[in-house]
């Protein structure tokens, strides 16, 4: 046991730490503005703000306790992401009963291979598995069950929503498996920088864009998301990620750089999901997570970011 | 307290098909109640039971068909599990009336989950309703009438599938329909079905 808590480097209790505490800021001033009188609309986006920080509270628990049991129970919380997501994404897809067998697959296979190779530190095989044969197996099965109604359309939605909710979200995770310099603790500190600085980036945006937002990027696909609220939520999560530098092989400036190559393919996320949802009408993904939707509406923004990160740290920081 | 064996059989049936309660008619109370439901899939009655709030569940019993969940696992699951009512679908014995198990259940005080289509169907809007339900409600006027809607749960395990796909189901819980008076039998099985349709068309949200 204690052997496990010594492998737990210092500055997660640092960083769970202070996140404890600014959550619980947030919560006061909510229950402070709770107190003040307020017409209905006025209430009800309080009690929104509410349930947002409630499922933050939520989702800090859950990835305290995850990190904190160690590699194998992260890889479980994000197949579990993955799962809801991917469950998500299919209740909203059209389907025919051809395509019953190859979305089982992909459930109760595909996820959990994707999975497992990076517990075993595959590599190789995890970059491919899903992109060349998932993507040739799945379709394959389908067609032999000879139902060509809308077939391309079907598969192809599918295709996407396996690459978007298992593959690119996978690569979370899969930083726990890069060789990094130094104790192997601290490829769980990489993670944990990558999901603040995208979920920073989330906050500030919608906050800047509250306060400031005038000008709307793209109305019709995202009616919330303003050039105001990109540019002050943008720098905001790039200076705390900048200022984060020293839980990462980075220097502070690159820990920048990083940090603004993460907010832009966070917000291309939460962009580009938005634009698949409103194209099959609807207007959030799920209803698991009071206050926020499902869980895609939680992570667009890191199966973005995720990938590219991935890649960066390990073209130029692995040893 | 619950029985290990049926928080278990909650969590997989969450797992699978989220099961998420939509109160739109009424709120979860203590009143005694017969749920109806539309009728398309095995994982329906685990949906609706595994729907309501904890504290109803022990006192909600699914009705479920002897020749189907009467035996091996299957019984273990129905009746330790989830607390079911086992009928007999086919009748042999003519003589005997496959509603007496239900209507034990109701003097007891327990409240029921049915299918009036008596069968599972291809399409999520259910087919006419066999006469068990106004039978039952002439029967037992005290207890509400509960219209239950089922959405997706086709598409997650339809009948002859044997892998589920998961996917979000919400179970839509509607205004309690009672026999008006000097009402048909027929007139009052096609509102009540009437009742199910109608909560089809309510957003998922």
């Amino acid at each position: 046991m204690i052997e496990i808590w010594r492998a737990i480097p210092q500055e997660f209790f640092w960083l769970f730490g202070s996140l404890v505490v600014l959550l619980g800021i947030a919560s006061s001033v909510a229950a402070i503005l709770a107190r003040r009188p307020a017409d209905e609309k006025k209430a009800a986006s309080r009690a929104n703000l509410v349930e947002r920080i409630n499922a933050w509270w939520v989702m800090i628990a859950i990835l305290a306790v995850a990190f904190l049991l160690g590699p194998t129970m992260t890889l479980v919380l994000f197949a579990l992401a993955s799962f809801f997501a991917l469950r998500e994404f299919i209740t909203l897809t059209p389907s025919r009963p051809g395509d019953r067998l190859p979305l089982s697959l992909a459930f109760f296979m595909i996820i959990p291979v994707q999975f497992v190779l990076i517990g075993t530190e595959r590599y190789g095989i995890f970059a491919i598995f899903i992109p060349v044969y998932a993507f040739l197996l799945l379709p394959s099965i389908a067609a032999l069950r000879s139902d060509i109604e809308d077939f391309l359309s079907r598969t192809a939605k599918q295709q996407w929503g396996l690459m978007v909710t298992v593959y690119c979200l996978s690569h979370a995770p899969a930083l726990l498996m890069l060789p990094l310099p130094g104790e192997r603790g601290r490829n769980a500190l990489l993670l944990f920088y990558l999901l603040l600085v995208v979920q920073m980036s989330d906050v500030m945006q919608y906050v800047f864009g509250k306060l400031f937002g005038k000008t709307k990027i793209a109305p019709v696909v995202s009616p919330s998301k303003t050039v105001e609220g990109f540019i002050g939520g943008g720098l905001a999560a790039t200076g705390i990620g900048a200022a984060m530098w020293w839980i990462t092989p980075f220097t502070p400036g690159q820990s920048a750089a990083i940090s603004a190559v993460i907010v832009v393919m966070g917000f291309l996320g939460g962009l580009t999901l938005s634009a698949v949802k409103r194209s099959i009408g609807a207007k959030d993904w799920g209803v698991m997570i009071e206050g926020h939707g499902g869980m895609l509406d939680r992570t667009d923004s890191i199966c973005f970011a995720a990938p590219v990160f991935f890649h960066i740290v390990r073209f130029f920081y692995t040893t | 307290m619950m029985r290990p064996s049926s928080a278990l059989l909650v969590g997989v049936v969450k797992l699978l098909v989220g099961a998420y309660a939509r109160w739109i008619g009424t709120t979860p109370g203590p009143a005694q109640r017969i749920y109806f439901a539309n009728h398309t899939s095995h994982i329906d009655t685990l949906a609706i039971w595994s729907s309501l709030p904890r504290r109803l569940r022990s006192r909600t019993r699914p009705i479920a068909a002897r020749d189907y969940w009467g035996s091996g696992v299957k019984k273990y699951i129905a009746t330790r599990g989830f607390g079911a009512v086992l009928i007999d679908r086919a009748r042999e014995d003519a003589a005997s009336d496959p509603l007496e198990p239900l209507r034990a259940s109701l003097r007891e005080g327990d409240s029921l989950i049915i299918f009036p289509e008596g069968t599972r169907g291809a399409s999520a809007v259910p087919a006419r309703f066999r006469s068990g339900l106004y039978r039952l409600a002439t029967e037992f006027p005290a207890v509400e009438l509960i219209p239950v809607y089922l959405d997706n749960l086709h598409r997650s395990l339809p009948k002859g599938a044997l892998l589920p796909v998961p996917l979000v189901c919400t179970v839509r819980f509607g205004a309690p329909v009672t026999v008006a008076a000097g009402e048909t039998k027929e007139a009052f099985l096609e509102r009540a079905r009437a009742a199910v349709v109608g909560l089809a068309d309510q957003a998922a949200a």
